[in-house]
Order: structure tokens, then C-alpha cells, then sequence
């Protein structure tokens, strides 16, 4: 197929690859994006209605580490914690409290990221996962995760390894009852929730809590 | 997402009097508490607010206290919180069926009760009476999850599991406003259709809920909360029963039976509850727990 397709620039699909459509599309929607940003500026410089973006400086304790970051009102956590602080390990999913993929630890208890604003958790505690191992020492979590091939895809991983972590925290040996209880609100679209719900049972029985 | 203006607030009366600065400015105004759903609607374009009131640090408003033979409940206590607290089941249960742990971290008794609809039409833009349009697009469209009863001209359901189990146990919902705290009955709080097709309640765009008030009930009640969904875990109910009886031996003295799901608003079943009354009930929790609740 990609040999038929390699010099073919003919517009008729059947005979386009899906790689070069799959450019095209790429490059139409980066025009796309620029066009609005530069209209967008102009369009608010002449509207005495449109509300100028609101800005708050907050404070956030992230892995122990305190910030002061100055953030957009409107501002998800998640965004903030990706964008400003560089810590791209929670993701964005549904970015509507839905899959449970940008689940991070905030003052003790799992909490979807995409669906606090940032200026709601000013001077929160916060854990990521890149907060969970340390000393190059894996969590026990994290451990059991590798050990029972808990990621697949890996993207809702990080979610799934902070629900788990608070569980650990509260219920030091949950039954699987109990895990799929607390991970309920975190999707695995590559359903491995039965190694997912293994890792966690294991990971408590293995340390006792000590997650 | 567009722009607005957030203001975290730490009383009740400075929530009310930056509501009133913002109307006066021109501005729409939302209170947010949890403000899961909120801040999706804000997202979705469904809820245009200019002004976002953050009630999260309000002060004394997450608390459950008793006196003069009633209990009183913060407006801003956390499902969470409210599924582990010593309460009637019927109102912890409900708490624990709501949403997924991640959210009843953060979403609250006042937010689960006037969140807006999940109709789909809504949801989505369409410009139905509840988007302050002048039709609902689930009469001649998909509506195999809106309302049995209580419809016309808007036929939603409530959404709230929280609700039902509050009417069962006769709650009186705490609202505050620029007047300062009133008390209203579930009646004259959950609006009808008929009364007004853009709206749920009747909180004015000015006053927000600040709790609620119980009876205490005496040590011969017992109640409980069921939920059928469409799925195990993580939706709203196809139906839902609230369930209070006070017993006298094994005699009903007085129930109270509410449906959720299926009504515009919390649906009291007057008719079965009069049938109860003084009725024999042989009770085999242990059995029916072992059916339905585990």
C-alpha cells in the first residue's frame, strides 16, 4: 500500500495513504489554530464587553516542593500543574470528570485535577505521581503495577497509581472488593482492570499499607 | 474555556454581598461550592457566569449540629463526608451512590442538590427551556431517561440522589440571601415545570443554599436508600427510592416514600405511604441487604 500511494498525489481518497491524509490534516488544522489567535486579539481590543482574563497568584505544595505561581482564573489544576510546573505525568483525559486519568492526591484524598480550578486550591497539599517513588525506589504500588503488567497503553496509569496510593493510605490490605470500589472512578480504555485491581491487592498485602 | 472572574470568598455574607456587587456591575454570577459540575458547564459553554463565587473556604458551613430537636446540616459538607457520618442511612446511602470517589471528595451536600439537569438536549446547547429557550426537544426526541412524572413543559428529571433522601426525612432547606437565612419547606423549594420550565428551585439568582434542617428522627426509624442504574457504579438513577419508616414494633406508624430519577422534582408517593400507615411489616433486612445492598 505505501509503495501504490508513494508518488500518487491524486485527490481521489481511495488512493491517498492514510499518513498523507493523516498530514494534510495537520497542517490544515495548525492554519486553522493561527487564524483565530490572531483574530481573537484584535476582536478583544475592540470589545468594551469581553472580560479581560482574570489573574491570581496561589500557592501550591506539589511533592513537598512550595510554588507561587500566578495562574488564569479560569485555569484547571491539571493545566497548571503541566503547563506551569512541567509535571506531565497526570494527564488530561476527558478533561471532565470523567475517566479519572488527571487523578492527583490533594490534601489527602484522590481528586479529578481537570475539575478544580486552580485558584480553588490555593495552598493545597498535593502529590503526583512523579511524587510517589523516591530514592530511584519505585512505590509499592508502583512496584506491583510493573510486576502485574498494570499498564497497557499507560495513559490512565498515573490516575489509576494515585487512587490507589490514597487507598493504600486508609486501607493498608484492601480485598479486591474494596479496590474496585475505590478505582471506580478511573477508566482503563485498554480494560486491564483485572491486573490493575491485582497490582493494588498485591501492593497492600506486600507492604501493609506502607504505600 | 472563556474568562471570568473568581472570588474566593469566607463567609456566607460576603458571598451574598459580591453576588450583589457583581448584578450591580451587570455581571452573571454563579456560587460554587464543589464546583465539579460547574466548572464542566463552564467548559461546555452551558453556564456563561462572569463571576465564579468560590464558597470552598467558607467558614462553619461544612458542619452537622443539633439543637431544639433539629439537626442542622452544612450546605458545603462533602459527600464524602456525609456518607460517613452518623446520619439516617436513607441519607448516607444516597451520598455513597453518587459519582465516583474523586468526586464526592469535592462535591457537596448544596451542589448535589441544585446541580442543573443531565438532560442530554440541555447538556449539549440545545436552546431548551432550561437553556432559557421555549421548547424541550425530548417530547418528540430521545427520551427514555426523562421524566415519568411531573412533566410539561420541560420534562427533566431531577438529578439528585441527595434530594429524595432529604424530602423522605423532611428536611427544610436553609437559604440564604440579602435578607439573611429563610427556611423552606421541600414544597415550596423544588419547583414544577408548570410553575417555572427554566428553573429547578426556587433560589433566587442572588441567594445560595446553605444547608438544610432535620427532625431528628426517633430510635424506632429506620430508612434507607436504593439506586438502580444502568450501569453498577458511577451514574445517575434510571430510579431511586427513598425510604423512611417509623415503626412500632412491627407496626408502620408513619412513611415516607420519595422517588428520584423519574420526576421533575423529588416524587413523594403519597398514596403508598398512606397504605402503610398501620400496616404490619416483617422485616428481614438481613435478607433483603444481602439482595439488594451488597
Amino acid at each position: 500500500m505505501g509503495d501504490k500511494n508513494k508518488d500518487d498525489t491524486s485527490l481521489n481518497p481511495k488512493q491517498r495513504s492514510r499518513r498523507e491524509f493523516l498530514e494534510n490534516v495537520g497542517s490544515t488544522a495548525a492554519v486553522a489554530s493561527a487564524v483565530p489567535v490572531l483574530g481573537i486579539s484584535s476582536v478583544q481590543a475592540q470589545s468594551d464587553t469581553e472580560i479581560a482574563a482574570s489573574k491570581t497568584t496561589i500557592q501550591l505544595i506539589v511533592n513537598g516542593d512550595s510554588h507561587l505561581v500566578e495562574v488564569e482564573d479560569r485555569w484547571t489544576l491539571v493545566e497548571v500543574l503541566r503547563d506551569q510546573l512541567d509535571l506531565t505525568g497526570t494527564k488530561i483525559g476527558c478533561d471532565r470528570s470523567e475517566c479519572g486519568a488527571c487523578t492527583v492526591i490533594m490534601n489527602g484524598k484522590p481528586v479529578y485535577s481537570c475539575s478544580q480550578l486552580a485558584v480553588w486550591t490555593d495552598g493545597a497539599q498535593i502529590t503526583t505521581v512523579e511524587g510517589l517513588a523516591s530514592g530511584g525506589q519505585l512505590s509499592p504500588v508502583q512496584q506491583a503495577f510493573v510486576e502485574n503488567n498494570g499498564p497497557q497503553c499507560g495513559f490512565c496509569t498515573p490516575g489509576q497509581l494515585m487512587t490507589a496510593t490514597a487507598l493504600l493510605r486508609n486501607n493498608s490490605t484492601p480485598n479486591a472488593r474494596e479496590v474496585k470500589e475505590a478505582l471506580v472512578g478511573n477508566l482503563c480504555r485498554c480494560s486491564n482492570y483485572n491486573a490493575i485491581v491485582e497490582a493494588v491487592v498485591m501492593a497492600g498485602e506486600r507492604s501493609g499499607g506502607a504505600a | 474555556m472563556k474568562a471570568f472572574t473568581n472570588i474566593n470568598v469566607s463567609s456566607v455574607d460576603e458571598a451574598v454581598s459580591a453576588a450583589a456587587q457583581a448584578h450591580n456591575n451587570g455581571q452573571s454570577v454563579a456560587f460554587s461550592s464543589g464546583g465539579t459540575d460547574l466548572l464542566q458547564q463552564l467548559k461546555d459553554g452551558t453556564d456563561k457566569s462572569d463571576v465564579i463565587i468560590n464558597l470552598r473556604n467558607v467558614e462553619g458551613a461544612h458542619e452537622i449540629s443539633s439543637a431544639n430537636g433539629t439537626i442542622r446540616i452544612g450546605g458545603l459538607i462533602t459527600l464524602d463526608e456525609l456518607s460517613n457520618s452518623d446520619l439516617n442511612d436513607v441519607l448516607t446511602e444516597a451520598a455513597a451512590s453518587v459519582g465516583t470517589p474523586q468526586i464526592r471528595n469535592v462535591a457537596t451536600l448544596s451542589g448535589n442538590v441544585t446541580q442543573r439537569p443531565w438532560c442530554w438536549y440541555y447538556r449539549n446547547s440545545f436552546n431548551c427551556y432550561k437553556a432559557g429557550g421555549n421548547e424541550c426537544f425530548s417530547v418528540t426526541g430521545e427520551n427514555q431517561q426523562h421524566a415519568i412524572y411531573g412533566g410539561g413543559p420541560s420534562y427533566i428529571v431531577h438529578p439528585s440522589d441527595v434530594a429524595p433522601a432529604l424530602v423522605a426525612l423532611d428536611a427544610s432547606f436553609i437559604v440564604a440571601g440579602p435578607d439573611g437565612e429563610r427556611n423552606v419547606s421541600a414544597d415550596n423549594f423544588f419547583v414544577m415545570p408548570s410553575q417555572d420550565p427554566a428553573t429547578e428551585n426556587s433560589l433566587r439568582s442572588d441567594e445560595l443554599l446553605v444547608g438544610v434542617s432535620l427532625p431528628i428522627t426517633s430510635a424506632s426509624s429506620i430508612s434507607h436508600y436504593y439506586k438502580i442504574m444502568d450501569r453498577e457504579a458511577w451514574t445517575h438513577a434510571e430510579v431511586s427510592v427513598a425510604a423512611v419508616l417509623n415503626m412500632n414494633g412491627d407496626l408502620v406508624e408513619s412513611a415516607s416514600i420519595v422517588l428520584g430519577g423519574v420526576a421533575t422534582v423529588p416524587w413523594k408517593l403519597t398514596e403508598v405511604e398512606n397504605y402503610l400507615v398501620g400496616r404490619q411489616l416483617i422485616l428481614q433486612w438481613s435478607a433483603w441487604q444481602a439482595r439488594w445492598l451488597s
